[in-house]
């Protein structure tokens, strides 16, 4: 069991989620119509997308952070 | 029965079986006593992952973003849609600094921010102004989720102010008695009546033409509008406005008082990193909701009385079978009634533990604190729903649009000061004054204008100032938020360089390192003011019961 409040040891694992949080903002590159998704331009559907990226990246680095500390 | 009455009923029916679940509430994982705000106020931290999934939903995707977000895509299209971006970026932040929040928090029992601000920096004055500017951020807040609910009202052709009261009045009433237990159970069920809605969403545009449809006359329609600001792309010179309000909105999120409670109310630092993977599944249904704008442009829904916040429940009635326009009604009125009930609690906590321990009654037992709270939370709710009934709507949304700015100027104490005790406690002061200084100052100079240009209002009319006025040759906005933020740290880094210079006593940080890694099996909370002013039994709380 770890004394109070030990530091994590597998932190630099959280330097992935500068993935999911950058994905979003270069808004001129996303900010297209083609190509469409049913019909949804790019725009639309490339953001909804990064929430699937956040999800997957975020479980990713939960799970490798926690490896090998129980 | 007419298909009106069959809507009408169906809300009325679930709204009060929700609001009965609430009253219920206080029953539910009952522990010896609500008598504490470690309690009333956030749950007696013992919340686990879908609790704590279905809170956070609950009180952060409020029924004003179900409502304001796709009113916003008809009308303007694409810089509608900022808040889907802003949603997604917010949950891998919160994996980060909600985390040492919640661990900080833990260790110290505090139950707001601004109870970490008075340790981190050794200063009540600070904590206090940091308090007070969260509750002016959050009151207006509430009132545009009854603004939400009135508009519900008004597509259901009901007239008159009582069912708004009422709805706040039995609201009151569960969040008096049950605390945060009443909005976290009602987040469950609303959240089934969410999935039902989303589904019949997808069902229902697949029906009717898909997106290919909803677009190609949304597109036509923006191309005929011939507004410069709207279009299913971003306009001219709009993406430094559509990023700094991405990025603004988000960071303000982590400010926001009402967002924190639902990560205290977290079991253990476990609970909190897996709800930041899980959070952006409600992104998924808050982008097809935006989309609902476009679709409702596609099946000529019109907005009732020109109150763009009637499309989506006008759009409901339009399209759906009564009975399932009914759910959709509930779900969204139950999302307007949780973050108002989470936002009371939260502003309540703020003013009892920051202005009312500290400065009115010291010695204040657990008790009175939480009776301070239940009577504060009530005086929110009245307050927001008489600012609605006795001033003009249109007052409250603009109060909602400056309170996203003014609480931005907290994050240098509240976010940053996670990662660094360094800022002198003045100097935070000073750059917070100065930072909301600017930002209603920029907002002061912003017009609102008309698809043709023309001016509508001339103050206080958006949140984006064109940078124009500042005196640049260029179309681009910038979120005034952000901007403010930036010249609230430049004061802030300044004049911690002049004070500690000049050797100014700096506060005494009452937290220690590793705080903010202290999860739920390490030690019972410590208060820090047992810290600072010696060990005060009466205060400590009795962990037994937590688990």
């Amino acid at each position: 069991m770890a004394e109070h409040g030990a530091r994590p040891a597998r932190r630099g694992w959280q330097w992935l989620l500068l993935i999911p949080i950058l994905a979003p903002l270069p808004v001129g590159l996303y900010d297209r119509l083609e190509p469409r998704l049913w019909g949804i331009p790019f725009f639309y559907w490339y953001q909804v997308g990064c929430a699937f990226l956040a999800t997957a990246v975020t479980v990713l680095v939960y799970q490798l952070s926690r490896r090998g500390r129980r | 029965m007419s298909a009106r009455q069959v809507e009408i009923g169906t809300f009325t029916v679930l709204l009060g079986a929700m609001l009965l679940l609430g009253f219920l509430a206080a029953r539910w994982r009952r522990p010896p006593s609500l008598h504490s705000l470690e309690e009333w106020g956030v749950g007696g931290r013992a919340f686990g992952n879908w609790v704590t999934w279905f809170l956070l939903g609950g009180s952060m995707y409020t029924a004003y973003t179900y409502i304001a977000v796709p009113a916003l895509v008809y009308g303007v299209g694409a810089a509608g849609f900022f808040a889907v971006p802003f949603a997604i970026i917010s949950a891998p932040l919160a994996y980060v600094i909600s985390t040492r929040t919640w661990s900080v928090s833990h260790a110290h029992g505090f139950v707001t921010s601004a109870e970490f601000t008075r340790a981190r920096f050794g200063s009540r004055g600070l904590a206090a102004l940091v308090a007070v500017t969260g509750i002016v951020a959050t009151m207006p807040y509430i009132a545009v989720q009854l603004v939400a609910l009135r508009a519900m009202f008004a597509t259901l052709g009901v007239t008159g102010e009582w069912p708004l009261a009422a709805a706040v009045l039995v609201a009151s009433v569960c969040t008096f008695r049950s605390g945060l237990r009443a909005p976290a159970l009602l987040s469950i069920a609303k959240d089934i009546l969410l999935l039902w809605l989303v589904l019949a969403v997808i069902l229902l545009v697949a029906m009717s033409g898909g997106w290919v449809a909803a677009f190609r006359s949304a597109g036509e329609r923006f191309t005929a509008d011939a507004s410069p600001a709207s279009g299913l792309l971003l306009p001219e010179g709009g993406w430094s406005g559509y990023l700094t309000l991405v990025i603004g909105s988000a960071l303000a999120i982590f400010a926001y008082p009402h967002a924190l409670t639902g990560i205290l109310a977290a079991r253990d630092r476990a609970t909190v990193q897996r709800n930041a993977a899980a959070l952006p599944v409600y992104c998924l249904a808050l982008g097809l909701l935006a989309m609902l704008g476009f679709f409702a442009i596609g099946q000529g829904v019109r907005p009732v009385g020109g109150d763009l916040n009637t499309v989506v429940p006008q759009l409901f009635h339009e399209v759906f079978p009564a009975w399932c326009a009914g759910i959709g009604y509930a779900a969204i009125g139950v999302a307007a009634l949780i973050p108002a009930a989470v936002m009371s609690i939260a502003a309540a906590n703020l003013f009892t533990r920051s202005v009312y321990r500290e400065y009115l009654r010291p010695g204040a037992t657990p008790a009175e604190e939480a009776r301070v709270s239940r009577w504060v939370s009530l005086l929110a709710k009245f307050g927001a729903l008489l600012a609605i009934l006795l001033l003009d709507q249109e007052f409250s949304i603009e109060l909602q649009l400056i309170g996203g700015v003014i609480v931005l100027q907290t994050v240098p104490a509240v976010v940053l000061g996670l990662w660094t005790g360094w800022f002198h406690r003045y100097a935070l002061a000073a750059g917070l004054l100065t930072g909301l200084g600017t930002g209603l100052l920029a907002m002061y100079h912003i017009p609102q204008r008309a698809a043709d240009g023309r001016v509508l209002k001339a103050h206080f009319g958006g949140s984006n100032l064109p940078l124009a006025q500042l005196g640049l040759d260029t179309r681009a906005t910038v979120y005034t938020g952000l901007l403010a933020l930036a010249v609230n740290l430049l004061v802030v880094v300044a004049g911690t360089l002049l004070l500690r210079g000049l050797r100014v006593p700096a506060g005494l940080d009452a937290t220690r390192p590793s705080d903010y890694y202290a999860d739920a099996r390490d030690a019972a909370p410590r208060h820090s003011d047992a810290l600072i002013d010696g060990p005060t039994p009466s205060r400590s709380r009795s962990p037994a019961h937590a688990r």
